[in-house]
């Protein structure tokens, strides 16, 4: 007792003339090395809790598998194979379940008192959110490359040039990153962990399922077809068939028009999730 | 307003919805001293807290934190303060020296200066031989060292803890004492929230009791217990039947203000002359032939003076200490 008192007491001597926070960098620059802090944090922690790895790798695969083998055969997609068809579908829906992640681990934080914490400290104020979600796109990138591996495995074969694949990849990941934001918000407005999970995703479920991800749109009934062709998941799903040249139905101006749609969502989902994040963020606490 | 207050708050209100947490709110934090806020749950010293850190904005009223004001300069405030919250902020999956580095970072201090000060601070807190284990195999007291180091890893001038030792056992709590009565003694200005009276009489120079989001009576400990009167002397006989002879016998020996709680077969009542009144007593009940199971002579506790303010009890549960609450006013 004494002895650690004596201690903290040197600490305390120590500390009041060696310590200075470093001064004088623009607002922008603290932003992104602040958000870096974070993010490396939040990768930490998927690194290190075994169910988040099961979540990020052999739930995506199991999704592959299951509809390769037992929806598959039962499905038949018009002027192709449905291993073609189904994967990139599957690559959508798996970046937009990953999404979730981001508004739960945002939930976890608020209740165990850390936003409060950051909150409370000289940092930037869009860190926290910005870390997280660079964060889960760096995850969701390699659940991609995981899955990409399984399908080639099943028969996934995208034709096209290296840079129409690489373009498709960059779409998904922007479509990933600007669903981790709406996911954000969602999380720090439920504020429970337990609301995060089932909020975050009671809304992707119709998006991804009444979706082209899986089944054509045509199979559809007429009033569903109207939702799901406006769809971002179906929009950004037909984009990267187009990339991948797997749907030879698919005009070079289908693929352009998809593309571009795809890129208006997300520029219009970033334009009002990150405002409205960053403020709610503002103002947030634990309860 | 003057500078050598750290802390000062003028008529803060906050209401959450139609409840009213806070309901005009003054205090004021010398600089190096601490400033217990005690009460019960629900009494808003949390809120009060939260504004301080700035996570909050009053909805009306005024306050500064360091000489700057909640409202208008948060950033400069969040540059002087060290806050540990009610839960304990870090995080479970980085080790307690990835926590203290991250905190230092966020601190801005550069990377060097981070990793020395979080090396420096885990050996002052006693967590060296944890210091690369993850933080979720870290026992409670271990976890609220790590969060009270996080708090002073660029050692502010004033901190805040938002009741620090809840949920410990006596040993780690009586360890956090000395490490927050260390802090003081080096010249940190401190606000802490408690619901343990004991815990407000260890460690404050000031304790302000608030209930109902206000101030209800402030002072040194000393000042509150005064304000109850002197000291007491309570006597607990052994058959029910007794009891009212014994009161009877101390209300001639004492005075007619003697509280009786009939169930404990206990009474009690201020003491004028202290152990002379205890011999007395003892010689009259024995001459009546009244059998007494306690007999004691004590200063009046922050729970009698929480009681005579505000008509009820400061804390609705209480395990880890014996029950000194039995008193009720008997007319």
């Amino acid at each position: 007792m004494g002895q650690e008192s004596q201690l903290v007491a040197t600490a305390v001597a120590q500390a009041g003339t060696r310590y200075r926070p470093i001064t004088g960098r623009p607002a922008f620059i603290w932003a992104l090395l602040d958000a870096l802090v974070l993010a490396r944090r939040s990768i930490l922690e998927t690194v290190r809790l075994p169910e988040l790895i099961v979540f990020v790798a052999i739930q995506p695969i199991m999704f592959v598998l299951l509809f390769r083998y037992v929806f598959g055969g039962a499905i038949h997609v018009p002027g192709g194979q449905y291993v073609n068809f189904l994967m990139p579908g599957i690559f959508v829906q798996t970046v937009a379940f990953g999404g979730v992640t981001t508004g739960i681990g945002l939930a976890q934080d608020m209740q165990r008192g850390l936003i409060d914490r950051f909150r409370s400290l000289p940092m930037s104020s869009s860190a926290v959110l910005t870390g997280r979600t660079v964060a889960d796109l760096a995850r969701n990138l390699f659940t991609v490359v995981i899955m990409l591996i399984v399908g080639f495995i099943v028969g996934f074969r995208p034709g096209g040039i290296p840079f129409e694949f690489l373009l498709g990849i960059l779409v998904l990941m922007g479509f990933s990153f600007a669903f981790s934001w709406i996911s954000a918000f969602v999380g720090l407005t439920v504020r429970s962990v337990e609301a995060a999970q089932s909020f975050g995703f009671i809304w992707i479920f119709p998006l991804t399922f009444a979706s082209s991800a899986f089944v054509p749109v045509a199979t559809m009934p007429s009033w569903l077809q109207a939702f799901a062709r406006h769809n971002p998941v179906s929009v950004l799903a037909d984009a990267l068939r187009g990339l991948f040249h797997v749907n030879p139905l698919l005009t070079a101006a289908d693929t352009r028009w998809a593309l571009i749609q795809s890129v208006a969502w997300i520029l219009g989902i970033l334009l009002v999730f990150i405002p409205i994040s960053v403020l709610r963020y503002r103002r947030t606490t634990a309860r | 307003m003057a500078t050598d207050r750290a802390v000062h708050a003028e008529g803060l209100v906050k209401n959450y919805g139609r409840v009213r947490a806070l309901d005009g709110l003054d205090l004021h934090v010398d600089e190096g001293s601490l400033l217990a806020l005690l009460g019960p749950n629900g009494a808003g010293k949390t809120t009060a807290v939260r504004i301080f850190t700035t996570l909050l904005k009053p909805d009306a009223g005024r306050a500064q934190v360091a000489g700057f004001d909640v409202v208008k300069e948060p950033d400069r405030i969040k540059a002087h303060i060290g806050l540990a919250g009610q839960s304990v902020a870090i995080d479970e999956f980085m080790t307690g020296r990835e926590n203290l580095e991250m905190i230092g970072r966020l601190y801005h201090l550069s990377g060097k200066d981070a990793k020395r000060r979080s090396l420096e601070l885990l050996v002052q807190f006693d967590l060296t031989d944890a210091a690369n284990r993850i933080a979720k195999t870290y026992s409670g007291g271990m976890r609220r060292r790590l969060d009270l180091a996080a708090s002073l890893v660029i050692l502010p001038p004033v901190l805040f803890f938002d009741e620090p030792t809840t949920g410990l056992d006596p040993r780690s709590r009586r360890q956090m004492w000395g490490i927050i009565n260390t802090l003081v003694d080096e010249g940190s200005t401190i606000m802490l929230t408690t619901q343990y009276l004991e815990e407000a009489d260890e460690l404050a120079n000031r304790i302000a009791v608030v209930d109902s989001g206000r101030v209800i009576a402030e002072g040194t400990s000393d000042e509150l217990k005064q304000r109850v009167g002197g000291d007491r002397i309570e006597v607990a006989v052994t058959r029910d039947g007794d009891l009212a002879r014994a009161v009877e016998v101390a209300r001639r020996h004492l005075s007619s203000d003697v509280t009786i709680d009939p169930h404990q077969r206990r009474l009690s009542g201020p003491s004028r002359d202290g152990t002379r009144e205890l011999a007395s007593l003892v010689r009259e009940f024995d001459a009546a032939g009244i059998e007494i199971t306690d007999l004691q002579l004590r200063r009046p506790s922050l729970d009698d003076v929480f009681l005579t303010l505000t008509g009820h009890q400061a804390e609705e549960e209480k395990t880890t200490e014996p029950s000194r609450r039995w008193a009720r006013r008997a007319s």
